[in-house]
């Protein structure tokens, strides 16, 4: 377990920043304690300074996880999101994408939101910009990535892709000897 | 005579006992090599104390068996000596040498075996259209049909009007041919698992930009500190594979420990400087708004002019439909109104 390097600190918040914007900053000055960036064979975990100390005393190559995995950086220095960072994600999301009950499960299973399936949009959301996407009764279900802005979306289609499938809480169950 | 008697019978008991052998359990038989297996198990107390005798009399013992069992084969005789055929041998001998590792695929083997590329024969002759004759697949007959086939070559639209067509022909052939045998060395290299040199940057024609990437890492860890104060261009990427060229590329320094504090302070200011970074003023987004806004006025415009275009459709419409008719205002007018009528 060790820090991030400013390099990699720096692809993880411009990632991070995509999906909250300057929201990123409430995930460091937290009111409620010092929390920090870990990193453990490539995977990135978000550690409590409490959860840390005890992390601290078990020697790496030992360690399954610690704190939140949030992703992981591939060989090519790219940061993934998990799923696993949908819970701190969700409360600070700046875009978000609703999505009607005909499409959450097709969403759930991996596969991109159409324009069919788009319930409702946040207003000024950018193309390829990473958006939150949620059920009509407001349940955060995973991310993707705008693939239309939103004015874009109005015209599009109906089977034109509004947003790129990322990740969805279905991988809880797909990927489950994956996830960390 | 008793003692005469005595003597024979004894000698004719002992010669039958010579030749019959009892066991518990038959032996196994296979004539074809000679073999005959004892599945019987061992007078242990007999082994212990005299061992010689003992093996030597069991060993006696099968070895009449086995020749027991041969000699109940049909016998022929030739130049006035008996001779027995041996039925064909059932007991598969174990190999004395290890089964030879298979060959090691060369680069092309594999990567057809991997796609299920599959060799086809070819026919060792062909007929020629041109020359209406068969042509064999190589040798000196078809190199002689290909000189006389081609004759005169065609200069692609491409290529130099003043270049040789025949001579590139000829150096085409060799360098492929060369080709060829760099590639076998490099399949008997690679098999036999031996380092080949890196060839380095060729030439800009040859060389891919994977290997300018490679000269570039190389060439920037060439400094006194190992290039760790040379420049970067913003989204350079670090060639792979080259940490054997690129000393101090193995050691991994962990960074100094930190107080909690500092770090938050440090990810702070590096989130500001992540954000500072994006721009106030999205030209993509303005560009979009500026886009879309485009078609939100030309369909109000519509809207407001709608009478006049649905005329002018009307029109168009009727023109389609009869185009020998040459309508004037009043006819137009006349069937807008029966357009009209009829919804």
């Amino acid at each position: 377990m060790k820090r991030l390097s400013e390099e990699r600190t720096k692809v993880l918040f411009q990632k991070l920043s995509q999906y909250i914007g300057s929201n990123v900053k409430l995930l460091i000055e937290r009111p409620d304690g010092l929390y920090c960036f870990r990193e453990q064979k490539d995977r990135v975990y978000y550690v409590a300074e409490k959860v840390l100390k005890f992390g601290e005393s078990i020697p790496p190559e030992q360690l399954v996880s610690v704190g939140t995995c949030f992703g992981k950086f591939t060989k090519t220095n790219k940061f993934r999101l998990h799923i696993t960072a949908l819970n701190y994600l969700a409360p600070y999301a700046q875009n978000k994408i609703w999505v009607k009950p005909s499409m959450e499960q097709q969403f759930l299973y991996g596969h991109n939101v159409t324009k069919a399936g788009l319930g409702r949009i946040s207003e000024a959301t950018e193309k390829f910009q990473g958006v939150l996407v949620y059920s009509m009764s407001d349940l955060p279900l995973g991310f993707g990535v705008a693939a239309r802005t939103t004015l874009e979306c109005k015209h599009a289609d109906p089977l034109a892709v509004v947003c790129f499938h990322q990740a969805d809480i279905g991988e809880y169950i797909r990927s489950e000897s994956d996830l960390l | 005579m008793d003692v005469v008697s005595n003597i024979v019978e004894k000698s004719l008991r002992d010669a039958e006992k010579s030749i019959t052998v009892h066991k518990h359990l038959d032996l196994q038989y296979d004539l074809g090599t000679l073999l005959a297996v004892d599945t019987n198990s061992l007078d242990l107390k007999s082994l212990r104390d005299n061992r010689n005798e003992y093996l030597l009399n069991l060993s006696r013992d099968n070895v009449q068996l086995l020749l027991n069992k041969i000699w109940e084969l049909p016998t022929q005789q030739i130049d006035e000596t008996l001779v027995v055929k041996l039925p064909p041998a059932k007991f598969v001998l174990p190999r004395a040498r290890p089964v030879p590792k298979p060959k090691p695929l060369t680069k092309w083997e594999q990567f057809a075996k991997l796609k299920g590329i599959k060799k086809t024969k070819k026919a060792k002759l062909s007929w020629d259209e041109q020359l209406n004759k068969w042509v064999p697949l190589y040798g000196y007959k078809r190199a002689a049909a290909e000189r006389e086939r081609d004759w005169v070559l065609e200069v692609p639209a491409t290529a130099d009007p003043m270049e040789d067509q025949f001579l590139r022909k000829k150096t085409g052939r060799v360098e492929k041919v060369a080709k060829n045998e760099l590639q076998r060395l490099r399949n008997i290299a690679k098999a036999r698992n031996i380092k080949i040199p890196r060839v380095g940057v060729t030439h800009p024609d040859v060389s891919s930009s994977k290997d300018l990437q490679t000269s570039i890492t190389v060439a920037r860890s060439a400094t006194a500190s190992l290039g760790k104060f040379q420049d970067k261009l913003p989204k350079e990427k670090e060639a792979r594979g080259v940490n054997e060229l690129v000393p101090g590329s193995n050691r991994k320094r962990k960074l100094p420990a930190v107080s909690n504090e500092q770090e938050r302070d440090h990810n702070l200011q590096i989130i500001d400087s992540v954000l500072s970074k994006r721009p106030k003023i999205n030209i993509e987004k303005a560009m979009a708004r500026q886009i879309h806004s485009k078609p939100v006025e030309q369909s109000e415009e519509n809207s407001r002019s709608k009478p006049n275009t649905h005329g002018k459709r009307k029109n168009l419409k009727q023109k389609g439909k009869k185009p020998a008719s040459n309508n004037n205002k009043v006819q137009k007018k006349g069937k807008k109104g029966g357009g009209r009528k009829r919804r």
